[in-house]
């Protein structure tokens, strides 16, 4: 298989098999900043974590670095499955399916996010020349994932949007790790993955809390009771 | 078995200790009158350790304890040795004395609690002594002073208590960043760099080096109560049960002052005159402010924590003056100022333990810090009262007690003075010579207005005269302690020879081959000529005129035993209440040093039904200093909480931004 990819001109296939991936990482980045449903928002989450999986599974196989391999399984096992189950089952229960409030118009937030990706792709060409695997190219893109994550987090109001805005983050930042230097230390991964594990289960209990407390899931009735107290 | 193992072994047996406190925390009488007396015995094996140890080579172990890779240094040198045999010798008194005091309930803590904390405090200050790294120093400085925090605040239900060990714990944590600081100018930004074997070795540039020595200043002054970082001294130590004040201020402030003697003489390579010349000059102020405020206080712990004040300020006065000689390569003379220093050191831990230990007495049995509602206790506490006379007089630097031989040193090295190539400092030092002699002459107005106030004339209120004397247990520990006094008072020379390696260490020159001289009770620091003093020689006078008079009293006059009330004067209304009070008794003193207080005063007017005279005198550096100092503080938060706009969005914004910025910024 490695013999057929090499006789293909220019870049290599897998090095083509990943710039796809980073182009539809970015490209569901974008698309989650202004998707307005909750339960498209996790199935785009859910996407984004498939291809980044292909994309781990795609270095792995082409660099013949075995722990990827066990990165993509956790990737998948995690955020293709597990947590967008837990996020679909969460809004079930609290049943707040429909629309999401932001607090930027989406228009002006999509402007913003091109003017983060160019940003991005500046602040990551020094890191880039410096790096020496095959995936250098698309270190600016994963920078990119990981700002619109963030901003996508600012702008909403709600809390499981924010959530899936944080884990969307995560994803960035792996996507990160694995074209900069083919992934972190196995320990650091195996960290941070159960991190997002708490990390979830605690936004879970919270989300229950604070619709006890205030029948919504608007975090600013949170912060208008914190200013009140 | 080596000192260093002994000494490790007994610290090993506090640990035990303490933790048995905490097992059997139940069995009052298990945690007070066995473990506490077991904590004792291994005090004198510590200091019996050290003591040996001062006169043999240095001794360093390295302990696999701590992180990886960095193991625990330790090292027994002359200087540690020294007060470790400061630290064990009062240790014993004032653990046999705690034995005694504890009780069943008292105070929040339980005896158990306090047990672990009191073994704890010190067992670290043992390893802050025995330290050869800034590591392990600066581990065992901060249990040091946690478990003290601890031990101030074992009454945390009252708020002023609590309010008491705040104020210590900001201040401890202040010197202790001095003296992180003052350790990493040492370091020389070397990985290893933090051994003190590594210290010693490093040529730090001029200003490094006075950095590195200021920064200490501060940090163990900070500890040791130097102006104008004193501020928490006469508020813990009236909070902290007695033991714990009396372990505080005998023992504590003086690991402060063995740390800078161990930074200033052992591990910066070369001294600047200027270091001792800012030492003594601080150290006087400090000894001066102190005292004066000694004499106007009204309580009673609050009084001695103000006169060990003044002692710390003597002390660093000798150490600075050292400091001048050993810079201007005069190394006898550094040597007769350090001994000074050093001496007054150990002096002050016996008698100011002594002090506070009766305090604590006294408190058992009355109640009452507060002078003006005691008095003549001398009838029903006769020991503790005779036993507080010893710690008094040697408080006050009278012969043959052990106060005035350090103070008299002091004096003596100050005389020696014009041999300074200093214009300025030979025209001045005079007058700081005159200050010591002021400063020893107001420690004994305070300390007459202590014994007098608390002991005699008559009781100020009724339930006084149902006061107990102190149980057996605090007997022995208080007679260990006046016996401390007097024999270091009595036996000189045998002190200074002890500290002549001591000196031979820091200073490179002893002078105990000149003061002994052969006559081994005749104490001649330069030259027997000049000047010299003989203990026994004034005790056996004491001795002698106090016998003739009574004697003569007695049997010549008209010998008839009569006792009357005392400030009686054949006042028709006599009582308690007519008698000289304590703030009476400091009313010349708050006159005289007037600028030195901020006084409120409440006069009645002529009209008052319930006539009532209020004074309060506060420290006027808390004025100056410490408050506006916390509204700027208030200040600078409050414009930090306008960035908290309890809105998750915004919070959000600010990583943000933080993280593009710092992008940006890197990749530039």
């Amino acid at each position: 298989m490695n013999a057929w990819l090499s006789t293909l001109p220019g870049l290599p296939f897998a090095g083509q098999l990943i710039n796809l991936c980073a182009a539809i990482m970015l490209l569901i980045a974008f698309a989650m900043l202004s998707q307005r449903r909750i339960s498209s928002l996790i199935r785009l989450f859910a996407l984004q974590g498939a291809v980044l999986c292909l994309s781990t599974a795609v270095v792995a196989q082409s660099t013949g670095q075995d722990h990827l391999w066990w990165s993509a399984l956790i990737t998948l096992l995690l955020k293709v499955l597990l947590l967008p189950w837990v996020l679909r089952r969460l809004v079930q229960r609290l049943s707040v399916k429909w629309d999401v409030e932001t607090l930027i118009n989406i228009p002006t937030t999509m402007l913003v996010g091109i003017g983060l990706v160019i940003v991005a792709f500046n602040v990551a060409q020094p890191i880039s020349e410096l790096a020496g695997t095959i995936t250098r190219s698309t270190i600016g893109i994963a920078l990119a994932c990981v700002l619109l994550a963030f901003l996508m987090m600012i702008t909403r109001s709600k809390a499981v949007p924010q959530v899936v805005g944080f884990m969307s983050m995560e994803n960035g930042l792996f996507f990160a790790a694995t074209s900069a230097t083919y992934g972190m230390p196995m320990v650091i991964e195996l960290g941070v993955a159960l991190d997002v594990l708490v990390g979830m289960v605690v936004f879970g209990v919270f989300f229950f809390h604070i619709r006890e407390k205030f029948d919504s899931l608007d975090i600013r009735h949170v912060e208008e009771k914190a200013r009140h107290d | 078995m080596s000192p260093l193992t002994l000494i490790l072994t007994c610290l090993a047996g506090w640990l035990a200790v303490g933790l048995a406190g905490v097992f059997f925390a139940r069995r009052f009488f298990f945690v007070a009158r066995i473990l506490f007396p077991a904590g004792a015995a291994l005090a004198i094996g510590v200091a019996a350790a050290a003591l040996a140890s001062i006169f043999s080579d240095p001794e360093t172990a390295i302990l696999p304890l701590g992180l990886p890779g960095l193991p625990f240094h330790l090292r027994l040198d002359a200087l540690s040795a020294y007060f470790l045999c400061l630290l064990g010798a009062v240790a014993a008194g004032v653990s046999i004395y705690a034995a005694g005091y504890l009780r069943r309930r008292e105070g929040s803590a339980t005896p158990g609690q306090q047990c672990l904390l009191y073994h704890l405090f010190l067992a670290s200050m043992c390893v802050v002594l025995l330290a050869d790294d800034a590591y392990v120093f600066m581990v065992a400085w901060e249990s040091m002073a946690l478990s003290s925090y601890f031990l101030v605040t074992s009454d945390h239900r009252i708020a002023e208590i609590r309010r008491a060990g705040y104020l210590y714990l900001i201040v401890a944590h202040i010197g202790a960043i001095g003296i992180l600081l003052s350790f990493g100018a040492m370091s020389g930004g070397e990985a290893d760099g933090y051994t003190f074997a590594a210290m010693r070795t490093h040529e730090l540039g001029g200003w490094l080096q006075s950095a590195a020595f200021l920064l200490a200043l501060a940090g163990f002054g900070a500890k040791a109560g130097l102006l104008p970082l004193h501020v928490w001294l006469p508020e813990a130590h009236p909070a902290a049960p007695s033991p714990v004040s009396a372990l505080m201020s005998a023992v504590m402030l003086k690991t402060a002052i063995y740390g800078l003697l161990r930074v200033a003489f052992d591990l910066l390579p070369e001294q600047q005159w200027w270091w001792g010349a800012l030492l003594l000059g601080l150290g006087l102020a400090t000894a001066v402010f102190g005292v004066v405020f000694s004499t106007v206080q009204s309580d009673m712990k609050r009084l001695l924590a103000y006169s060990s004040i003044e002692n710390v300020g003597l002390i660093f006065a000798g150490v600075g003056l050292s400091l001048v000689f050993a810079a201007n390569a005069m190394p006898l003379l550094g040597a007769l100022a350090l001994t000074a220093a050093l001496y007054h050191c150990v002096n002050h831990a016996f008698f100011k333990s002594l002090l506070f230990l009766t305090t604590g007495s006294v408190l058992h049995a009355t109640g009452q810090r507060n002078l003006g509602r005691l008095g003549g206790l001398i009838h029903p506490m006769p020991w503790v009262a005779w036993l507080a006379l010893v710690g008094v007089i040697a408080s006050a630097g009278l012969p043959p007690l052990n106060g005035f031989v350090s103070e008299w040193l002091l004096l003596q090295s100050f005389l020696f003075t014009p041999q300074l190539p200093h214009g300025y400092l030979n025209m001045l030092l005079p007058v700081a010579a005159g200050a010591v002699a002021l400063i020893a002459a107001l420690a004994g107005f305070a300390m007459v207005k202590f014994f007098g106030v608390v002991f005699l004339g008559q009781p100020r209120e009724e339930a006084l005269a149902q006061a107990h004397d102190a149980g057996t247990l605090e007997r022995i520990g208080l007679v260990w302690l006046a016996a401390g006094c007097l024999a270091l008072g009595v036996l000189p020379n045998f002190v200074i020879a002890t500290l002549d390696p001591v000196t031979q260490l820091l200073v490179g020159s002893g002078f105990a081959n000149s003061a002994g001289k052969g006559n081994w009770l005749l104490l001649a620091p330069i030259s027997e000529e000049r000047a010299s003093y003989n203990a026994l020689i004034f005790l056996g006078g004491i001795v002698a005129c106090t016998g003739a008079v009574f004697v003569a009293v007695r049997s010549l006059f008209h010998g008839r035993l009569r006792r009357v009330d005392t400030w009686d004067c054949g006042h028709p209304v006599a009582g308690g209440r007519t008698q000289d009070t304590a703030e009476g008794f400091g009313q010349p003193i708050r006159q005289v040093f007037a600028p030195f207080f901020r006084i409120t005063r409440e006069h009645p007017s002529p009209f008052d039904r319930e006539p009532h005279y209020r004074i309060v005198v506060e420290d006027p550096l808390w004025h100056l200093l410490y408050l506006p100092l916390a509204r700027l503080v208030e200040f600078g938060t409050r414009l930090v909480g306008l960035l908290q706009r309890g809105r998750i969005a915004i919070y959000l914004m600010f990583s943000f931004v933080t993280l593009l910025a710092l992008l940006m910024f890197t990749t530039r």
